[in-house]
């Protein structure tokens, strides 16, 4: 069984190549990870090497390796820069009702928010907002553009 | 404004109480009742003086025609056409040759009479029953001219009463988000319309996000969630003076309100360190009371029409689930135990059933359950579609609907749907713009 999955993954990730090598030109639509996008199409970047952003499975909270890594890089540009305050802004995909979405986002956010925390930004610098499915970032309806709208985005609130 | 002009409302002749037509409503209707509505009469003098103020060549028939639309749309009616009709409207008021009507198929007739008295509107109607030749009601309304689609609401109101032996829908509005604008980017305003799609008007101008509005089922007071400078808070709204005010003093996001029966209390959730919990606030007093202390997600709760019972949506059992407890909050109990995920759960005017969306392999389903959670049935599948809203006797549901977007993340679009409890009579409700989180009123007049 897990060497059929692991079979099945290679061969995905050797046609994901075929078809980025197939069309030369810019074909950076990203990448997933289970669910969890892991693409840089939409992440920008609070300083060099700082991305903004960290993803989401469907309906979950928990950070990703990848997304720890992140929110650290944000931490110690924190550390550094004592005088930024940032807003985290927690969103979800389409694919939930409005009000649990809401939660959900809010839920996200605050994941990014212990996270930042407990690598020592106080939470005087950190506020919290949700905005459910309102403002996603990818207008797809398909499971890669859903997996870039589930996300924390850290912005600088001053 | 709007409600100083209340109609004054007297019986011309005491109601049969022998039934003769009926129509049964607790089955999809698949062969409407076939009625006449016959334009009312206007004569000549009123005719002049109300084209003059409400600039309509034929009041008397554009009342009708708000009766035709309504009846239609309920699925239990089918509207003949009235070309068919032999007998003049003056004269088929006074007295319809049955004979006539009969001809055309027709089983109820319905006509009427508009005068122009002392400034005021007057139109008066009867219901007749085609095969028993007789008359099954009588009312007359007087009202300021500009409230004429009101009477046409409420003439259906008593037709639908007559023939149903429940409480219409007509006379009621609805209030809902009106959007506009490219998905990652949409302009949200609050829109508010007759149930038939008419008299638009807009409460607020597009500045913040606005989401869920929902009437207050006593008034017409509105909660809504405002993302106005940016703090998402619960709002209370006037709207018939335009006053508005945020609910509690919470330090974080409140949402999801929605009042209590007897329209005294807000009931919403609050969020605050990644949990969401489920909270009341007493409009009079403004006591705050916790209603639940869960680390999941506490959300979308609405009250039994009794006030004794609030269900809700947690995820405290890993998903997203319905819920019901007492309304102190005590005897949570889970009540959906189907396949997929459950959301939005609004308990039905009538008590008996919870209305809600469901999740399951990709579609989207609006669907009802008995309050114990038994005898769930689906109304509608689709790509996207929640926020199921009742119609103020529990016989329709309003929700909306999303689409696909193509490959190229267009074609976006939000609109608002109605269905029958039975599962018929699907329809799209028309709206200036897309439209979403539909909340439908009370019946305006009773």
């Amino acid at each position: 069984m897990n060497l059929n999955k692991i079979f099945k993954n290679a061969l995905l990730v050797a046609l994901a190549c075929l078809a980025l090598s197939a069309c030369a030109k810019k074909v950076s639509t990203g990448q997933m990870q289970g669910d969890v996008y892991t693409g840089t199409d939409t992440v920008e970047y609070l300083a060099s090497g700082v991305p903004d952003r960290v993803f989401f499975a469907t309906n979950e909270s928990i950070l990703t390796t990848k997304s720890r890594e992140t929110l650290r890089k944000q931490a110690a540009w924190l550390r550094k820069n004592s005088k930024i305050n940032v807003v985290l802004e927690g969103h979800a995909d389409e694919r939930g009702t409005r009000e649990y979405n809401l939660a959900l986002g809010e839920r996200r956010a605050n994941a990014a928010k212990d996270y930042l925390m407990t690598y020592g930004i106080s939470s005087d610098r950190i506020s919290v907002i949700s905005y459910g499915k309102e403002r996603p970032v990818d207008s797809g309806s398909n499971p890669l553009s859903w997996s870039k709208n589930r996300r924390s985005v850290t912005v600088k609130a001053n | 404004m709007f409600f100083r002009y209340l109609i004054i409302l007297f019986f011309l002749i005491p109601l049969n109480s022998f039934a003769l037509i009926e129509v049964d409503i607790t089955r999809g209707n698949l062969s409407p009742l076939p009625i006449a509505v016959s334009p009312l009469s206007l004569d000549k003098e009123s005719k002049k003086s109300l084209q003059k103020i409400l600039k309509k060549d034929d009041i008397g028939s554009e009342i009708s025609i708000v009766v035709e639309n309504n009846l239609k749309k309920s699925g239990l009616f089918n509207p003949l056409n009235k070309d068919s009709f032999l007998q003049k409207p003056d004269i088929a008021h006074l007295k319809p040759r049955f004979e006539d009507w009969a001809l055309i198929k027709a089983q109820a007739l319905i006509t009427g009479k508009v005068t122009f008295v002392d400034e005021k509107l007057r139109v008066e109607f009867r219901l007749w029953d085609v095969l028993a030749a007789k008359e099954m009601m009588a009312l007359a309304f007087t009202t300021v001219p500009s409230n004429w689609r009101r009477v046409g609401h409420i003439i259906t109101d008593k037709i639908y009463k007559r023939l149903t032996g429940e409480k219409g829908y007509f006379d009621t509005r609805i209030i809902y988000v009106a959007e506009e604008g490219p998905k990652t980017k949409r302009i949200k305003k609050l829109g508010i319309m007759d149930q038939d799609g008419f008299n638009t008007k807009y409460l607020t101008l597009g500045n913040e996000l606005v989401l869920t509005p929902r009437f207050n089922p006593t008034n017409q007071m509105v909660t809504y969630l405002s993302y106005f400078r940016n703090l998402p808070r619960v709002y209370l709204l006037d709207i018939e003076t335009g006053i508005q005010e945020v609910v509690g003093d919470f330090p974080g996001m409140t949402f999801a309100p929605r009042f209590s029966p007897d329209g005294k209390k807000i009931i919403m959730s609050f969020a605050k360190d990644g949990n969401s919990d489920i909270y009341t606030m007493d409009l009079e007093n403004r006591i705050v009371e916790r209603i639940t202390n869960h680390p999941s997600i506490d959300t979308s709760p609405s009250y039994s029409p009794d006030g004794k019972y609030i269900c809700f949506n947690s995820d405290r059992s890993g998903y997203q689930q319905i819920y019901i407890m007492k309304s102190d909050g005590s005897g949570v109990k889970r009540i959906s135990f189907g396949k997929g995920l459950y959301g939005t759960p609004v308990w039905s005017p009538r008590g008996d059933l919870i209305a809600f969306t469901k999740l399951h392999k990709g579609k989207f389903y609006i669907g009802v359950m008995r309050t114990n959670g038994k005898g769930e049935r689906l109304l509608t599948e689709n790509f996207y579609q929640e926020a199921p809203s009742w119609s103020p006797n529990g016989r329709v549901l309003i929700f909306y609907r999303e689409t696909k977007t193509d490959e190229k993340g267009e074609g976006f679009s939000a609109k608002l749907w109605s269905i029958d409890l039975t599962g018929y009579n699907e329809r799209l409700v028309e709206t200036e713009t897309d439209a979403s989180d539909p909340s439908w009123s009370s019946l305006l007049s009773n």
